[in-house]
């Protein structure tokens, strides 16, 4: 690994300026992506500032119906966190499936969502639900948020401190694991929302996590298994690699749906 | 028996240190005065080095020096070789290009090392690498076997034209060619066996150390053979004599062939301790090992398997391509020979059978031996054929296997092996009712029922083992003798050490070959141990590989424990005043038998040692050693069963039952030997299902790491069911045939035997992956039978 | 070849020393380290605890999980420097006098051959069992299955790592 300076503010302000100050500078949220990363010497941070230790950072509170996370709180306590499986189970349940024990008990929420890898569950649950991102400066719509590939609206040494996420009346995630690395080669999150059905896939875009237009027609029409099955997929804009062509992602996209559904 | 002895489920001696973190590997040595070594690779699979500035890299604080390959040829250091000469069909010999521990003038594969940097600290080391500028002028390049043997591929070895090695062939052609055109029936199938990379979760590493005054090298090293290493150092890679150079192989994390091979960083590390007068420590991180352990595996076959009207087998035809990668590795010409064609008569009683192979260079790692090495490429061959032609002729698989059994033993096959004793039908037998086999009908109907695919599959292996008599693999041009050696010292209060030249990372050898010395003497176990693994402590050994550990190595030590018997005896016969014929060893005392004159076991060492009350001229002490060479292979067989389920929609794949019946002869610890057969059968399912290398056109390596090498997890494997029905081995003193690799070997053909059932398609390749079986579904139009 | 990496490595940038206070395996230890130590060198090389293994560079592995606060990490995509305050716990930590359970189940139920994932599998295996018994879950053969998909074994085929898990589960 290349020489690094870690910094671990405790408040926003001072780690706005650590960010600021240091010439390549990295926020560190749980470092389950960026740790490996930087030790291939695919990145190498000048500063890495740690928002673990921010007052307020991590935690889940309920309010209206409305979950609010900070971002700091790891993958597995979303996953146990008693207001989310009351009111969001299928967001306890992705968390509990990402990665490994060891590692939902490091990765946070707003880590995954600020890396945006293309086949992360986390971005699929947010452009689902239509959660909203709270940054230091504002509030991003997710839909707004997820740009492509590892790209996002956050502008630099901007900071996610918590994800706002209206409770939907139905949700599940089906995920079809890519083989080695067990992130999604498909992720399906399917909800049921006061603005109607929203399907968001992970895993399999050319352009990192999609909302499935023809899915949320078919299930706002029907929610239910056979409106799923019916829906044809194209393969058009989905990846292709060593471990699924566009079709079996295709294919896939229409089996995790369907299943998802079945499980909501 | 004791229920310490031959046969006991004892629990291991070395686990303790193992489950307390104090297991001593070759990453945990730090020597005084230690530097870190890491290597300047290279990103093209194929390119002329221009020049190296290592200015940069130089300049750097905490550098000890940058050195490249011409500066070690300069030094002397030698070639890396292949240690067994094959001779091609027309009598010339294989073409071996050469190979520099770091390149000279060309790299020939991603990751080829080009130069090496010394640092004081690791982090150092692999900065300053990254800082070592080589000027490479690309290559066109070729990864795949077929396409480096077509007209115009990129010319990997001057000296070796086409990038052919060798071009061989065993069996009568003109015979198997006469009885395939009067078969009745014959099967044809193209069949890849799929590029494996072995994975011991320990990297390779290696610590090296010199010493300018004694002009004296140790190296530490995660070897499965520290003697092999040392041999081949000193004599082929002249890094110093043998009496320079202590080679220490301490715990090592998993083997499965990888770390037999003696590779460029040892190598290296060891002439650059010399050089800077550092010791020179280099771990490898596990992106390195997947582009530098030797691969396994890589065949391309087409193969015709004949029948007469009676599904009896006639001849059977094969012709395959062996991907040796860029350079050949120690072993790598055997083991598409001698360890694969030799094993081509499977179980079966076949007249005629004509194999010919080439073996080619390509843009890619080296090929050596991994798990099996060659017999599960034949075992796959045959048994998937089997399958196929049973399902062709309408036949029940498995009659189709007991008509054809080799029923009496010795049996010659047309391919040099001599199967010596099996009973191939009694691990069939015991397989199919383990497996319940007779209920299958209706757990298929219940997985229709679920809209699922139930699938059964058979695989009926034998490999050859023990390896091997040394005379006759001499002739077939292996460069060395197979043998063992051992040593056993009763010291003067008792106690007994073992020093053997066979190597345990992971098989318990600490265990199960102190229980035959405490069967033998019936002694505690607490008083044996075993020494191993250290050039300055044991005489000489050939090291762990083959299943070769138990049939040879354990034979050597039953060798020496014969001889300290026989002087125990003399001993005894002599202080009791007695006949040695009269002399019994049992229950820690060496008595006269049929009376009750007695002395303790310790009372003997004790007189041996004290030499106040011996023989008329015999030595002091008690310490033997013998050399044990095997006067055949041994033949471990038996019959796997693989049941799947198969979801239709995604392809995926669960084994629901998987069964094995073995025939590994006499066996020392129950518990070691079905925890072998669990982690063979774990790596032939990750074959099967899950691994496989891959390289793009260009010869980059898609599969570096984890992230895109599935390796098999706790969840994509069941539990497995194993049985034994054994016969003994006649040709080695205990009756051991072998069991480290039988796992990895019979399963492949079983689970893929499996899948192609439950899908209605032979068209199937590995690993058959989610995606593979769902695209085969989708091809033979079969993937709506369950909805 | 001007790689992306050759172009970061140009920022030659000083070593920043931070200092560090863990408590590890119930003993209070400080050391000056360079920001970008991770736990597991920090471990291996400055403690000399060499139980704590690293099998990969991916964070797949598992061979260097250690319980930090009481809750099972991958100590190679850990900094030390972050863990100031932190309880460790690593495998030579975790035998109180007498073996654990967990290790005894391992040795009684041969879940280990070449012992390299060992120290890995045994700390995965206590955080498991710790976790479904707060939770009052059964900890049945396919749920240890799915919690082991972060520690990887290429001896023993896993069959006996579930079962050693199972044992220790009923005496822990």
């Amino acid at each position: 690994m290349y020489s690094t300076r870690y910094h671990k503010p405790a408040t926003i302000d001072d780690a706005l300026a650590a960010l600021g100050a240091g010439d390549e500078a990295k926020v560190l949220a749980g470092g389950q992506t960026l740790l490996a990363t930087m030790k291939q010497h695919l990145a190498a941070p000048s500063d890495l500032v740690d928002i673990r230790a921010i007052d307020g950072m991590s935690g889940v509170t309920v309010q209206d119906n409305i979950l609010t996370i900070g971002a700091a709180t790891t993958h597995a306590e979303v996953a146990t966190n008693a207001d989310v499986r009351q009111h969001c189970g299928a967001l306890g349940q992705l968390a509990g499936g990402i990665g490994d024990p060891a590692v939902r008990h490091q990765g946070t929420i707003g880590g995954s969502i600020a890396n945006n890898d293309p086949a992360a569950d986390y971005p699929a649950a947010m452009l689902a639900l239509g959660a909203t991102i709270i940054t230091n400066s504002r509030e991003i719509a997710a839909d707004a948020f997820f740009q492509g590939l590892f790209t996002t609206a956050l502008d630099e040494n901007e900071i996610i401190t918590a994800i706002r996420i209206p409770c939907p009346a139905k949700a599940a995630y089906a995920k079809f694991n890519q083989p080695a690395s067990r992130f999604a080669l498909v992720g399906v999150f399917v909800a049921k929302t006061d603005m109607g059905a929203r399907v968001a896939v992970t895993g399999a875009g050319e352009d990192g996590v999609f909302r499935h237009a023809a899915l949320e027609a078919a299930l706002s029409a029907d929610w239910s298994e056979s409106a799923a099955a019916k829906v044809a997929i194209s393969a058009d804009g989905l990846m292709s690699d060593i471990h699924a062509s566009a079709a079996y992602r295709a294919n896939l996209i229409g089996v995790m749906a369907k299943r998802a559904v079945a499980a909501s | 028996m004791t229920d310490q002895g031959i046969g006991a489920r004892v629990k291991r001696k070395e686990d303790k240190r193992f489950t307390t973190g104090h297991g001593k590997y070759t990453d945990d040595v730090r020597m005084e005065n230690q530097a870190y070594a890491a290597f300047v690779r290279s990103p093209f699979a194929h390119a002329e080095i221009k020049g190296i500035d290592k200015s940069a890299a130089e300049a750097m604080e905490g550098v000890i020096a940058v050195l490249t390959g011409p500066e070690l040829v300069a030094d002397g250091i030698g070639n890396i070789i292949c240690g067994w000469a094959v001779t091609s069909k027309d009598g010339s010999p294989m073409n071996m290009g050469a190979w520099s521990a770091l390149a000279t003038e060309k790299v020939r594969y991603v990751g080829d090392a080009a130069a090496v940097v010394i640092a004081e600290s690791d982090a150092i080391a692999r900065r300053a690498a990254e800082a070592v500028e080589v000027d490479y002028a690309e290559l066109p390049a070729v990864a795949v076997a077929s396409k480096a043997l077509a007209a115009g591929a990129p010319q990997i070895h001057d000296n070796a034209p086409g990038n052919l090695i060798y071009d061989w062939e065993i069996g009568d052609e003109a015979a198997t060619d006469a009885a395939l055109a009067g078969a009745a029936h014959v099967t044809e199938m193209e069949i890849t066996n799929n590029r494996l990379a072995p994975n011991p979760m320990e990297p390779r590493s290696a610590v090296a150390t010199y010493d300018p005054i004694e002009e004296h090298y140790t190296l530490y090293t995660t070897s499965q053979n520290p003697h092999v290493a040392r041999l081949v150092l000193s004599a082929f890679y002249q890094v110093a004599p043998e009496n320079k150079l202590r080679v220490v192989a301490p715990d090592v994390g998993g083997g499965f062939g990888s770390k037999i091979y003696i590779y460029p960083e040892e190598i290296t590390c060891l002439w650059a301790s010399m050089k800077t007068g550092r010791s020179v420590k280099w771990t490898s991180d596990r992106s390195e090992a997947f582009m530098t352990d030797a691969h396994g595996r890589d065949h391309v076959t087409t193969a015709k398997l004949g029948f007469d009207a009676d599904n009896r087998i006639v001849g059977f035809k094969v012709d395959t391509i062996a991907n040796f990668g860029a350079y050949m590795s120690l072993f790598s010409s055997a083991v598409p020979t001698y360890l694969y064609a030799t094993l081509l008569s499977g179980q079966y009683d076949i007249a005629n059978i004509h194999c010919n192979v080439r073996a080619v260079y390509t843009n890619t790692v080296p090929v050596d031996a991994y798990r099996g090495a060659g017999r599960p490429e034949a075992c796959y061959l045959v048994e998937r054929m089997m399958e196929t032609a049973a399902r062709e002729l309408g036949v029940e698989p498995t009659e189709l296997r007991r008509a054809n059994f080799i029923r009496e033993f010795p049996h010659q096959t047309p391919v040099i092996m001599a199967y010596d004793a099996g009973d191939f039908e009694a691990n069939l037998d015991q397989a199919l009712a383990a497996a319940d086999v007779a209920g299958f009908a209706a757990r298929k109907a219940e997985s229709a029922k679920r809209g699922v695919l139930r699938g059964l599959g058979f695989s009926s292996y034998i490999e050859a083992c023990g390896i091997a008599p040394s005379a006759a693999v001499g002739s077939l041009g292996a460069g060395v003798g197979l043998w063992e050696s051992a040593e056993v010292r009763v010291n003067a209060v008792g106690t007994i050490e073992v020093l053997t030249g066979s190597h345990s990372h992971g098989q318990g050898h600490e265990t199960a070959f102190a229980q035959v010395v405490a069967d033998r003497f019936d002694l505690p176990l607490d008083s044996i141990s075993i020494v191993h693994g250290d050039t300055d402590t044991v005489q000489m050994g050939m090291g762990t590989y083959g299943s070769r550990s138990g049939a040879v190595g354990l034979s050597a030590i039953v060798k020496a424990l014969d001889k300290v018997e026989a002087k125990v005896k003399k001993i005894a016969a002599h202080v009791l005043e007695a006949s040695e014929d009269d002399i019994v060893i049992e229950g820690g005392q060496v008595k006269v038998a049929g009376t009750d004159k007695a002395m303790g076991w310790h009372e003997v060492g004790l007189s041996a040692y004290t030499a106040h009350n011996l023989p008329e001229g015999m030595e002091p002490g008690l310490k033997e050693t013998a050399f044990y060479d095997p006067a055949n292979f041994t033949f471990p067989a038996g019959t796997y069963i693989c049941e799947v389920e198969v979801d239709p929609e995604t392809g995926v794949t669960k084994i629901e039952r998987f069964t094995c019946s073995d025939d590994f002869g006499t066996i020392i610890n129950p518990m070691i030997v079905e925890g072998q057969v669990h982690g063979g059968v774990a790596q032939g399912i990750g074959q099967a299902m899950l691994e496989q290398v891959v390289y793009d056109d260009d010869g980059q390596l898609i599969t570096g790491s984890y992230m895109d090498y599935t390796m098999p997890r706790a969840d994509d494997v069941p539990f497995y069911d194993v049985h034994h029905a054994s016969t003994t081995c006649p040709n080695n003193p205990l009756g051991i045939k072998g069991c480290g690799e039988a796992g990895a070997i019979g399963t492949p053909p079983a689970v893929i035997n499996a899948i192609t059932d439950a899908i209605g398609t032979n068209d199937l390749a590995m690993p058959a992956t989610p995606q593979a079986v769902w695209s085969a579904l989708q091809a033979s139009g079969k993937s709506m039978a369950a909805e | 070849m001007k790689s992306e990496k050759a172009a970061k490595r140009r920022e030659v940038r000083e070593d920043q020393m931070t200092n560090v206070t863990m408590t590890v395996n119930g003993k209070s230890v400080s050391r000056n380290v360079p920001d970008e130590t991770l736990l597991s060198e920090f471990l291996r090389e400055e403690l000399r605890l060499t139980g704590t293994h690293v099998g990969c560079d991916t964070s797949q592995c598992g061979a260097c999980t250690v319980h930090v606060n009481g809750k099972s990490v991958k100590s190679c995509t850990t900094l030390a420097v972050a863990l100031d305050g932190a309880e460790v716990t690593t495998i030579e930590g975790v035998a109180n006098g007498e073996l654990h359970p967990m290790q005894v189940a391992f040795n009684d139920n041969h879940g280990l051959q070449c012992g390299f994932c060992t120290p890995g599998m045994i700390m995965a295996g206590i955080d498991m069992v710790n976790r479904y018994k707060a939770s009052g879950q059964e900890l049945t053969a396919d749920a240890i299955r799915h919690e082991l998909e972060g520690n990887i074994c290429r001896c023993t085929g896993y069959h006996n790592i579930v079962k050693s898990i199972q044992d220790a589960a009923a005496k822990m």
